[in-house]
């Protein structure tokens, strides 16, 4: 790495630090910093510790699992956005492009109708997503066109409605007392019912993921340029495109199905980690992980503390999304063009 | 070694675009491609590229056919200069001229050491090693086509395949890039590039290559295929030829 990577990488360190340090201390039951290093210092080494049964239970317990996870859907929705940004040469994308994010909500409702156990609606969104970005790509090769990557986005958009319409479908004939505040519930996203169980389905998908991309980190460089220039710099952009897809789906079914619906974040941390660190792959990639990851605890802590009830994080990440996405369109020439 | 092409049918799935082509282009020659607007040039220049199949006919590459060569195979051949545009994310020069090296390392590899020394030649050769860190994005055309070509030395190729490169660029960067184009072929590279100007022909080509509805009207030496009457039959316009009454250099004027 140059110099000029350090000072971003460090931002986004400090970002995910005081996220953690926020998500672990503030709350309904306010936690010291003083006891929480006391508590993950002796749990670290095996120590006993001073703290109370009930502050123990608070950090190991409650928000422990809680922390990880949003740590890890923040990554995996930055790294899946700064993979297809990449891939679609466009800053304006975000996961949700190739109906996977759609899949999988189609999935977990369904699920949910179903009246299935968490793990099988989770196992659902992620077959659901999956499925979803595989139609995509089916119907998008097989439209012969000169721009493959507009029609693969237009095939997206498309799809993604459909499903959508089965969405709404499955939520009109749902029972509206049980199955219908739940599915709500889902689709707004939360990380409230996040547990330890949850851990590892999602920690597996992501890790995979995201080696995969980092792995191909200077391929996605070139993959940047248009298709023919990659192809001539001697990159086979077919079945490079597949595999780069395949791994960012992977990544976004296994946070939609552990989390719900949470836009924006794929779209909004991948554009502050360039301004961070510059476009390079082998630099971004790890960036927006680390600062994806600090991003959704800080929401997620805000979600939980800011009203009497809980905030659904999909609407939180909405409204900063949202005016920031304006931004960007409107001064889009000035920082990447 | 050489590209060739023989009795080659070019165009898109829905259409085609040229019949009956034969093409060639050795290394250490540097070829022009002129004609018309909408008469194939582009069309021709990606089949012989391998970015587009032959709809009929074959094109080789040192013997061998063009599609028995990997993608990256290729790449370590022959390289493409694009007509220079804007990219989406703001790489650095650097990293632009780097990426030409791609077709040298493997699929997971960065650039290593020696790629990086590479690329720096390539750079100081066209002198523009100070622009190095700076955005891809910020600098000038003529800078960015420099960068370009910068890049396809870089992918140490024996021939470089440019589209335009000089379409965007004032009057003394035109005068560069030929420069650089004539220097190409005398470190023995194989050249062949398209141009609107049959004087960027005459200056920086062996041979030129006329090309018209997708029919080849001639093909030979420039200082005989460039005349008043071919380029008139090429564009079907009027064009007045000038000529040097001291050195007997002639140049045409449009109209």
């Amino acid at each position: 790495m140059t110099r000029s990577a350090l000072p971003g990488l460090a931002i986004a360190t400090a970002v995910l630090i005081a996220g953690l340090l926020l998500a672990f201390t503030v709350g309904r039951y306010p936690v010291s910093l003083a006891d929480l290093l006391n508590v993950l210092s002796a749990k670290l080494t095996g120590q006993t510790t001073e703290a109370s049964p009930a502050v123990q239970n608070v950090i190991l317990q409650v928000r422990g699992p809680r922390v990880l996870a949003a740590a890890l859907v923040g990554a995996a929705l930055a790294v899946a956005g700064t993979a297809f940004q990449g891939l679609f040469r466009n800053p304006l994308v975000s996961p949700d492009i190739l109906g996977a994010s759609s899949g999988a909500a189609l999935g977990a409702v369904i699920g949910i109708f179903f009246s299935l156990g968490v793990v099988a609606i989770q196992a659902f969104a992620f077959v659901g997503g999956l499925l979803a970005v595989a139609a995509v790509y089916v119907i998008g090769s097989a439209v012969r066109a000169r721009d493959p990557i507009l029609v693969l986005v237009l095939t997206g958009v498309v799809v993604g409605a459909l499903l959508g319409a089965g969405v709404g479908l499955v939520k009109y004939l749902a029972d509206p007392y049980n199955q219908l505040p739940a599915m709500t519930f889902w689709l707004l996203g939360s990380l409230a019912a996040a547990n330890v169980s949850d851990l590892l389905p999602l920690f597996g998908p992501v890790a995979l993921g995201s080696i995969v991309l980092l792995a191909l980190r200077w391929r996605m460089n070139v993959m940047s340029l248009p298709e023919e220039e990659a192809r001539s710099l001697g990159v086979a952009t077919g079945p490079l495109r597949i595999v780069i897809v395949a791994a960012a789906t992977l990544t976004t079914s296994a946070s939609v199905a552990t989390a719900g619906i949470i836009g924006w974040v794929g779209l909004v941390v991948p554009h502050l980690a360039r301004s961070l660190v510059g476009p390079d792959f082998a630099r971004l990639l790890p960036t927006a992980a680390i600062l994806g990851g600090g991003y959704l605890l800080v929401i997620d802590t805000l979600a939980r503390t800011v009203a009497e009830v809980e905030i659904p994080l999909g609407i939180l990440t909405a409204v900063v999304g949202t005016p920031f996405f304006i931004w960007l369109l409107a001064s889009m020439q000035r920082t990447w063009s | 070694m050489n590209i060739q092409a023989h009795d080659l049918t070019i165009g898109y799935p829905d259409r085609t675009v040229g019949r009956g082509l034969d093409v060639i282009v050795s290394t250490g020659e540097v070829l022009a491609l002129l004609g018309p607007n909408g008469g194939g040039k582009t069309t021709l220049l990606k089949t012989l590229l391998g970015l587009l199949k032959p709809k009929a006919g074959e094109v080789r590459l040192a013997e061998k056919p063009l599609d028995a060569y990997s993608t990256r195979e290729r790449a370590r051949v022959i390289a493409y200069v694009p007509q220079v545009h804007i990219s989406t994310f703001a790489f650095t020069v650097e990293t632009v001229v780097l990426m030409g090296r791609t077709a040298h390392g493997s699929l997971f590899s960065r650039p290593s050491a020696q790629d990086r020394a590479v690329a720096h030649a390539a750079l100081e050769r066209f002198g523009i090693a100070a622009l190095a860190d700076r955005p891809y994005t910020m600098i000038s055309g003529g800078e960015r086509q420099l960068v370009l070509l910068a890049r396809a030395l870089a992918q140490e190729p024996q021939f470089i395949v440019l589209d335009e490169p000089t379409a965007s660029l004032d009057f003394g960067n035109q005068g560069k890039v030929m420069n650089e184009i004539r220097a190409l072929a005398k470190s023995g590279h194989g050249v062949l590039f398209t141009t609107h100007d049959p004087n960027h022909a005459l200056r920086a080509a062996d041979r030129a290559y006329l090309l018209r509805d997708g029919t080849r009207i001639a093909d030979g030496p420039v200082a005989s295929v460039l005349n008043r009457e071919q380029l008139e039959a090429l564009y079907q316009a009027t064009v007045e030829c000038l000529t040097d009454p001291d050195r007997g250099a002639v140049a045409f004027l449009p109209g």
